[in-house]
This record gives C-alpha cells, sequence and structure tokens, in this order.
C-alpha cells in the first residue's frame, strides 16, 4: 500500500485540499457526544471518539425519495452530492465494506452505488475508550474500503492510500504530502502498541455462533425482552444494520407522489407482522433474538464474519443496557452489570402499555 | 427495464446496475372476477409489446411479483398463471389491508404496477419424472395452481399426480369450477374437500385435508410433495407425508412474510439469515427442520 506522510500543521490545507472534489463532513462535537456535519475542518475534532450515527446515512439516508409518480409514470428519483466524508474510523470502514457486500449482493442497489461513487472515504484512526471492543471483532485495523486514511502519530500524519480514486485526490494536495521514513515507520509500530494496550473488554466473542445457537431457548432472552423498550435504537445506531421500509407518502404541494425508503427497524412490533395481523415475531425478546442470531451467526454463514465491528455504539445507546457485551456475557454465564440484569434478578413486575 | 435515465454505476468490484431493481413496470388489468367472497381474480398484462413476452414465459411456477398502486404502497403476490401460457400475469388477491382494498375498487382496463417475478420458484426440473403431490389449504390453491398448470401443460415429463384441495366451505374453494372440470380429466387425480357444508349440496368428501390421504398412492422414494396453506396446516400435511415415506428436501413448502423489496435488501422476511424474497419462498421440509422459527 503506498503511505505518505502529512505533517499537523498542513493538516487544514490538506482538508481543504480534498474538499475540491465535494462537500466536506467530518466529526464534531454535539453535546457530549460526536457527529458528522458539513462544517470547515477547523472545527473537526481529530480525538473524536464514535458518532452518534454511525456513516451508513451517507449511503442509505435516514429517509429518501426513491421514485416518483407524476402524470401517471414512475420516475426514478437521485439525491446524490459529491461528498468527502472525513474521521470514520477502522470500525466503520469494516462496517461500511459490510454494506457494500451486501447491497451489492444479487440485485445490485443503484442507490446506494450511486452515494458510494460520488464519495471519497477518508479515515482516521482512533484510540479506543472503555467501550470500544474492535479488537475482539477482529476490526481493529482496515487494509481496504477507505480511499484515505490517516494515522494521527502527534506531530504527523501517515496517509494510506487505499483506492484508485484515493490516488487520484491527493493529485489536489501533492505540495502538502511528503515521502515516509524509517523513523516514521518505527513510530507507526510503536503507536500501534500503545493503541493495543488501551482496550479494556475482555470477552470471548469468537465462540458467540456456537454459544447462541446452543443458548436459542434460554431463559435469558426473556429476561432482556421484559427490558426491552423496543425503541429501535440499536439498529439505528448500529453501523452495520441494513433494515428499510418503503412507503408512499402524497406530497400536496407538488401534486406528485413520492415513493419513501426509510430506517426500520427488526425490534418493532410491525416488522414481521404480516397483512391480516398475523405477527411472526410478536413477544419482545423473539424480535431481540432474531437481532442477535443475524447478527453473530446468520451473517457468519452468509458471509464468513459477524456483522458486529465492535464499534460499541449499541453500548453507550441502549437505555436499558441490551448490547453486545451484556448479551454475551450473560450466554457466558458472567453475570453483566446491566440493567436489564438487575431488573431481572430483582424480581420487578413492570407494567408494559 | 433499461431507461434512458438509469444510472451506470461503477465501483470498485465493477458491480454495474443495468436496471433499476425497485423501478415498477405498469400493467393494464384486462380482465377480474371474485372467486369467493374476500377473493379476486386477476389477469394483467404488462404494456410495454416488447416485455410482455420475455416477462410472461421466464418465470418458474412459485416465484412471486411486487404489485404497487400510487399511494397505497407495495406487496407481494404469489404469481397463479403458469409460464407455459405466456402472455398475461394471473394473481388471487384476497381483501385484508390497505393495498388489497384499493385493488378491489379497480375496474377492467384500470393500471397497476409491477416489479418482478422475485424468489426461487419450485425446481421444476428437478420434478421431471417424478410422482407429484400437491395438497393445498384455502388460498394456499393459488400459488400452487401455478406449479399444478404447469405439469399438466407438459404432462409427459411427470409420474402420477395428486392433487387434494381443503377449503373451509364450498363458498371458499377457489376455483372450484375450474376443479370440478379436473375432476373429470383421467391423466391425474384431484381430490377436494370442504371443513363444513352448509349448502348441504356439497358432491365429495367432508373434512379437512388430511382425510384426502386415503386415495393417494405413490412411489414415496420417487415423489415430489408440495404443500401450501395457512401457517396451522403444514405440521399435520408434513406428518402425512413423512408417513408416506418421503424424504425431506422432496418437501416442498411455499411461506409468507411481510416483504417491501422483494430483493433481499428490506430484511423485514428475514429467518435467521434466510431471506425469504430471494433464498425463498419456496423452502424445503430440511429447510424448515434447519431454520428456526420458519414455520
Amino acid at each position: 500500500m503506498r503511505v505518505f506522510k502529512l505533517k499537523r500543521e498542513n493538516f487544514i490545507p490538506f482538508m481543504k485540499g480534498l474538499s475540491k472534489f465535494g462537500e466536506l463532513w467530518g466529526p464534531v462535537r454535539k453535546g457530549d457526544r460526536y457527529v458528522y456535519a458539513n462544517e470547515p475542518p477547523e472545527k473537526f475534532v481529530l480525538n473524536a471518539i464514535r458518532t452518534i450515527v454511525p456513516a451508513k446515512k451517507f449511503f442509505l439516508p435516514q429517509k429518501s425519495t426513491i421514485l416518483k409518480f407524476k402524470n401517471n409514470e414512475w420516475l426514478e428519483h437521485y439525491d446524490v452530492k459529491k461528498r468527502v466524508i472525513f474521521g470514520l474510523h477502522p470500525c466503520d470502514i469494516h462496517a461500511l465494506n459490510i454494506y457494500h457486500k451486501f447491497y451489492t449482493r444479487l440485485y445490485p442497489d443503484p442507490y446506494y452505488l450511486k452515494n458510494r461513487e460520488n464519495t471519497l472515504i477518508v479515515g482516521l484512526s482512533c484510540l479506543p475508550d472503555e467501550n470500544c471492543f474492535c479488537h475482539l471483532t477482529d476490526t481493529e485495523t482496515v487494509n481496504e474500503g477507505f480511499d484515505l486514511f490517516l494515522t494521527d502519530l502527534g506531530d504527523k500524519f501517515l496517509v494510506w492510500v487505499g483506492s484508485p480514486k484515493g490516488d487520484e485526490s491527493l493529485k489536489l494536495v501533492k505540495d502538502l504530502i511528503e515521502d515516509t521514513t524509517q523513523k516514521d515507520i518505527d513510530e507507526y509500530v510503536e503507536w500501534r502498541k500503545k493503541r493495543r494496550s488501551m482496550f479494556k473488554v475482555s470477552l470471548d466473542l469468537e465462540g458467540m455462533p456456537e454459544i447462541l445457537t446452543f443458548n436459542y431457548d434460554s431463559p435469558i432472552w426473556e429476561q432482556m425482552g421484559e427490558a426491552c423498550l423496543s425503541c429501535g435504537t440499536c439498529t439505528m445506531v448500529c453501523p452495520s444494520c441494513t433494515c428499510f421500509d418503503i412507503d408512499d407518502e402524497f406530497d400536496i404541494r407538488t401534486d406528485e407522489m413520492n415513493r419513501q425508503r426509510y430506517w426500520y427497524s427488526c425490534v418493532f412490533r410491525e416488522y414481521s407482522m404480516v397483512a391480516g395481523g398475523h405477527n411472526f415475531r410478536e413477544a419482545r425478546s423473539e424480535r431481540l433474538k432474531l437481532w442477535y442470531t443475524h447478527k453473530l451467526v446468520g451473517f457468519m454463514s452468509e458471509y464468513g464474519s459477524p456483522a458486529c465491528v465492535g464499534c460499541g455504539r449499541c453500548v453507550v445507546s441502549c437505555p436499558v443496557d441490551i448490547n453486545v457485551i451484556t448479551v454475551a456475557k450473560a450466554l457466558l454465564k458472567e453475570k453483566p452489570d446491566a440493567f436489564w440484569a438487575r431488573m431481572a434478578s430483582s424480581n420487578v413486575e413492570v407494567q408494559h402499555a | 427495464m433499461l431507461k434512458a435515465n438509469a444510472p451506470k454505476c461503477n465501483i470498485r468490484g465493477n458491480v454495474v446496475v443495468e436496471e433499476n431493481p425497485y423501478f415498477p413496470e405498469r400493467a393494464r388489468i384486462v380482465r377480474k372476477f371474485d372467486l369467493t367472497r374476500d377473493v379476486r381474480f386477476f389477469q394483467v398484462r404488462i404494456c410495454d409489446q416488447d416485455k410482455v413476452m420475455t416477462w410472461t414465459t421466464n418465470y418458474k411456477p412459485g416465484q412471486f411479483m411486487m404489485i404497487s398502486l400510487p399511494n397505497a404502497g407495495e406487496a407481494p403476490f404469489s404469481i397463479t398463471s403458469t409460464p407455459s401460457r405466456p402472455g398475461l400475469f394471473e394473481f388471487c388477491i384476497r381483501k385484508v389491508g390497505r393495498l388489497t382494498s384499493k385493488l378491489f375498487e379497480l375496474k377492467e382496463n384500470d393500471f397497476i404496477w409491477l416489479r418482478g417475478p422475485f424468489g426461487n420458484g419450485f425446481p421444476v426440473e428437478m420434478m421431471y419424472g417424478k410422482d407429484l403431490l400437491f395438497v393445498a389449504g384455502g388460498l394456499g390453491a393459488a400459488p400452487l395452481r401455478s406449479v399444478l398448470l404447469y405439469a399438466l401443460d407438459y404432462r409427459d415429463r411427470f409420474g402420477k399426480i395428486f392433487y387434494l384441495y381443503g377449503a373451509k366451505t364450498p363458498d371458499d374453494m377457489l376455483f372450484r369450477e375450474e376443479f370440478f372440470r379436473m375432476k373429470e380429466r383421467d391423466d391425474f387425480e384431484c381430490y377436494l374437500t370442504v371443513d363444513a357444508d352448509p349448502t348441504g349440496l356439497w358432491p365429495f368428501d367432508i373434512g379437512v385435508v388430511t382425510s384426502l390421504f386415503k386415495y393417494v398412492n405413490v412411489d414415496a422414494d420417487n415423489t415430489v410433495a408440495i404443500v401450501c396453506g395457512p401457517p396451522v396446516m403444514y405440521k399435520y400435511v408434513v406428518d402425512e407425508f413423512l408417513k408416506i415415506g418421503i424424504p425431506d428436501d422432496h418437501i416442498f413448502m411455499t411461506l409468507e412474510r411481510k416483504m417491501k423489496c422483494g430483493i433481499g435488501k428490506c430484511g423485514q422476511c428475514v429467518v435467521e439469515h434466510k431471506y425469504t424474497c430471494v433464498d425463498g419462498p419456496v423452502f424445503t421440509l430440511w429447510d424448515v427442520k434447519n431454520i428456526r422459527t420458519l414455520i
């Protein structure tokens, strides 16, 4: 892989140079969390940890119009912008690779591909916090799926080139980058050691497919189902969740009918409900089980790796602590420190609407 | 479906989208009539003359199409017609929801929009030379009619054919007159039953569909069994198949799930890691044993 060096003082001009490709998006602070926003590079937070919503929103927007109906004709509708997305961590890029495999198999999705084609992905290295577990899902480094990747070594960045598009984009900033020296490589090796030592979560995730399969009828699912709010937060923040719903919307201002596609969640009650009212997954525990078996077992059979990339978004987002870590711990018979587990052990009767 | 404004996308693995799989094709209702109180039969023809023959010959019995109406949404429907009789698509539609209520308001010569056909369909080539045993319950006759008519149209490619169909009452039986006529054929065995007969005029068996198995006489190792009906029926029918001695991978069933895209993307039809819209809707008994929550 081609690697260059970028001095820290050249970072802002480097990003401004890349912005000639398209709109510049990067991680900025919002309250105590981070979001991807279209802001000038001075506002980007270089040590930002996971954003609230993952970068999937650029490729499958929360809500988008895919078709329009006008004068008795359907018309395709694309809303594509050229964009540079900066600040994707290795786990985010792994998740986008899952997205790419998923959306290009069988019937390739033209909307996804258009967005992907018009996006320059610029990755950024990160240092893990207490909720990161990408060292357990084998997603702490990334070799493909980005156009450029920046490794932050303090006074300089290493710039890895991951695609022809990335190589092409370097022409926009060719005066700012220089060749690497042996000293840079040594520093990088040191940095990797330091990063590796910073992970706090320790857990056997590798055995999950078998353990989940054997625990299919475990009472743990019932306990989690009792606590689950079916709010769908876990699926919205999960970078590898791909489900969507399609609905028609009449626009009274333009007299047009829009066929909308928007994010959907398998923990919603209507997810598996067919006409006539039969629901294949009436219980919350059934729907939770679907999420975890699909992500950690089912995806494995289809693509050879689980769909969890260890970003920790479900860990910080679920209001009742149902996440990959607590579920795995519970199935491994380690007592998880989680709201749902405390609720189950205290025998509190919870009234659900 | 290639349109002038269709996108050509090219990214790393050279994925090229030749046609937008979400784009619906316009079709005209050429005939419609009621089969029962709440089930209506629709014959439709693709409006684009160039596509009529390619669309209506290149599908497998057991596949489904996404039917949509602007502002009412889109839903999957089994194709009731067979590719051996091309030119038209046929659907049996029960009035149960928002889209189907709108479909029931349509008249002949009105437009509907189609996408597909999608799904794996029945592996008809694998059935050549074998005895066929169909078991339908209620609306399950709709997808099975496709493969039954296919087998009858290529009658010499198959062994013995048994068709068992059970409905709640004579009034709830789909294609009742068509099956009455079929009973008179001597090249295959057609048995009909109803759970109850309030009219008192029903000339055939009365009882659940499994009561018709006494008429079945097939070579078990060389038989393909196909079942479709309400979810509660599968267990009892499958038990009968196993009693006869039909192997797991020769028992086919076609299943229902909620679908929004039909192309293995939206996820709403997922069962473990199988997407019913692309890996199904036709599954074998082995799949059912292997994939929990399938039925």
